[in-house]
């Protein structure tokens, strides 16, 4: 039982980590607010989980782990909103094509 | 190993932020990068095993101050480009001046006096007299009470010099800070969503503050951004100044601390001090009246110097 949490908690570290990582090089590569956008969320949301759930098998006590839970989805939530405000503003000030 | 690259990636991050906040030529990107550079501080502090900092530098050093400044850098006339360069000798001379200051402090850290003094030991010690968990709680509230409670009123007369800046016809009406220009559904969306959470976690800050990391400080700020937040949104008006409650609400820590310290003249033989047993009630009491009141002299920060009266 704890090598197979163990390695649910490798296997997602690792997948959380590839996340971020290409969140990261679409930040610094892709040509547009909108496209970086795109990169950085997929990052906040599925890189944050899957460490969020690679921790939870580690975490002693149900409060730690409902503590990361939470911690998680106010990320999301704020993620999201920020991510949709400052779309917004970047196709008003996007020039006509 | 993972602590070594962490801690080296840390230490060469920074010095290359901080340079940028420097040489920055736009005011709004310079204050972008001291909000990074604030919360990659506050891991320095967590990696240096101080989680209070560490809350107080996010909280305050990039949060709010990083709002206030934005707002700042967004008022301001775009002056920079204008102004003129500095002479050359007087560059030279500020950075060999900042050179020396910066040796000396690195100095005092690579080569630490031989016998380091420090009063740690007695202030454990005394610690569980106070009925406190958190040593930097202990040090905030009994062994330098004094500095606290002046922080706090420092606190507000820095909130009367930006109400000092408002013209005659608005004196106690109501700040500048003004919803944003377009009702937006997501930023309705999140300012109904997130106070529920964002005031709980700001009480459990400040409520945990007696015995871990946490106190007034920074869950006023919480609160103060929850508000913020609301604000911007559009769901409610920044209330007028001048009005009795708010003000109420902006002394009403200050006021309560300074009459526990009073009290303690008659009851503990001092000023600011508590009776025996009487400690910790006492010290939760005055933190919570704090966090309420910096909630709102912070957020009254953010909102400005009064511009308009309101209208009828």
């Amino acid at each position: 039982m704890r090598l197979a949490l163990d390695i649910l908690t490798i296997a997602a570290l690792s997948a959380g980590a590839f996340f971020y990582l290409a969140g990261t090089v679409g930040l610094l590569r892709f040509p547009d607010t909108l496209t970086r956008l795109h990169a950085l969320t997929k990052a906040d949301n599925l890189g944050l989980a899957l460490i969020v759930l690679g921790l939870l098998p580690q975490v002693e006590g149900a409060r730690g782990a409902l503590k990361m839970v939470c911690v998680w989805l106010l990320v999301q939530l704020s993620g999201a909103t920020v991510a949709q405000l400052i779309a917004r503003v970047a196709l008003q000030r996007r020039p006509r094509a | 190993m993972t602590d070594l690259a962490l801690d080296v990636s840390l230490v060469m991050l920074l010095p290359v932020i901080a340079a940028g906040i420097v040489v920055a030529r736009d005011a709004v990107v310079g204050v972008t990068l001291f909000v990074a550079y604030g919360f990659l501080l506050s891991l320095v502090w967590v990696r240096l095993a101080a989680p209070d900092v560490a809350l107080t530098e996010a909280a305050i050093g990039s949060g709010v101050t990083g709002m206030l400044l934005l707002t700042t850098a967004t008022r301001l006339p775009r002056v920079e480009r204008t102004t003129e360069p500095f002479a050359t000798p007087t560059v030279l001379i500020a950075a060999a001046l900042c050179a020396v200051v910066s040796a000396s402090l690195m100095s005092i850290v690579v080569f630490p006096p031989a016998e380091i003094r420090t009063l740690a030991p007695a202030a454990m010690a005394s610690l569980p007299d106070s009925g406190l968990g958190n040593p930097v709680a202990g040090v905030l509230f009994v062994y330098r009470a004094l500095d606290t409670l002046l922080e706090k009123i420092v606190l507000l007369l820095a909130l009367l010099g930006v109400w000092s800046l408002a013209p005659d016809r608005a004196w106690g009406g109501v700040p500048a800070l003004r919803p944003s220009a377009q009702p937006n559904s997501i930023l309705v969306f999140l300012a109904q969503c997130l106070p529920p959470a964002g005031v709980i976690v700001g009480l459990y800050i400040c409520w945990v503050g007696a015995d871990q990391p946490g106190g007034a400080f920074q869950g006023g700020a919480v609160l103060a951004a929850m508000w913020l937040l609301v604000v911007v949104a559009g769901l409610r008006d920044v209330p007028p100044v001048g009005r009795c409650w708010v003000r109420l609400s902006l002394i009403l820590g200050p006021v309560v601390f300074l009459g526990v310290g009073l009290a303690g003249f008659a009851f503990a033989d001092a000023f600011l001090a508590y009776p025996a047993g009487y400690a910790k009630p006492l010290i939760v009491v005055v933190e919570i009246t704090l966090t309420l009141s910096i909630g709102v002299a912070l957020g009254l920060l953010a909102a400005g110097s009064p511009q308009r009266m309101p209208q009828p």
